[in-house]
């Protein structure tokens, strides 16, 4: 009898992709961290500032791939710890979905932000 | 193989005293990421202020829009601040115990499991004492 003690399967699609987005979050949110904690602080954010920052193309497109890596990596996590405590059937379905509603509402509502934040400039 | 035996809740807990330094990485990892993805929530809807702000320049000018003064109000609040700094070891650790699973993922240091913890663990302490002046200079501080 195999012990399995994961139900998270390595080698899965879901498997690579959350170890990809875990490469691309150490790049990232170490970024995030230093650059708006450590170089600019925070409390000195100002929303002319931000647009400042936003307004500039690559870090337009870092902060989009931040945080669509950020919402797929942290809530994928989730779906697979719950899965790992047993998580099955119908409350399963209802979990994922739930989890995809919410990661999608988070990714726009972000986006919206960031357009919103470029804006400014032009 | 008989039914797992049901130790009762307390006993469950009771367990950590128990825990090998790769349970121990396994937990904070999980709380960590739970305590990580719960702050881009929070986070994100803190800078939706950004999208009502933005239609007001004259307000972006003085510095006065709903967005800078949500920030700078939030980051004028000491708990907030300390919270800021829980949440940066929350992010070092979950960083440097996840380029550890990364490694493990590769094959590289199974075995040695407790000393890659330790490692996360210590990285974590110093680069989240080091911050402390940064997150709270003597001008936040209430006392």
């Amino acid at each position: 009898m195999t012990d399995r003690r994961s139900r998270f399967e390595s080698g899965s699609i879901a498997w690579f992709l959350q170890r990809v987005t875990a490469v691309v979050l150490l790049f990232t949110l170490g970024f995030h961290f230093l650059w708006l904690h450590f170089v600019n602080h925070a409390a000195e954010v100002t929303l002319w500032g931000s647009a400042l920052r936003m307004d500039r193309f690559v870090y337009f497109i870092m902060i989009v791939v931040f945080l669509v890596t950020a919402a797929y990596h942290g809530l994928n996590g989730i779906y697979n710890a719950l899965l790992n405590h047993g998580l099955s059937g119908r409350r399963r379905t209802v979990v994922f979905w739930l989890l995809t509603i919410a990661g999608t509402v988070l990714v726009i509502q972000g986006i919206r932000i960031a357009v919103a934040m470029a804006g400014v400039i032009s | 193989m008989g039914a797992p035996y049901d130790r009762g809740l307390i006993e469950d807990f009771g367990r950590f005293r128990y825990f090998s330094a790769g349970m121990w990485a396994w937990v904070l990892h999980k709380v960590t990421g739970w305590v990580l993805i719960g702050y881009l929530f929070a986070h994100i809807a803190v800078l939706s202020t950004a999208i009502p702000a933005a239609s007001d320049p004259e307000a972006i000018a003085a510095g006065t829009d709903l967005y800078t003064r949500t920030i700078q109000g939030l980051e004028g609040i000491f708990l907030v601040r300390v919270l800021e700094v829980g949440l940066l070891a929350a992010a070092v650790f979950h960083m440097t115990n996840g380029i550890r699973l990364l490694l493990v993922d590769l094959g590289i240091g199974l075995e040695r499991e407790a000393e890659g913890f330790y490692v996360s663990v210590a990285v974590t302490a110093v680069i989240t004492v080091l911050s402390i002046p940064v997150f709270l200079p003597p001008e936040v501080v209430p006392w």
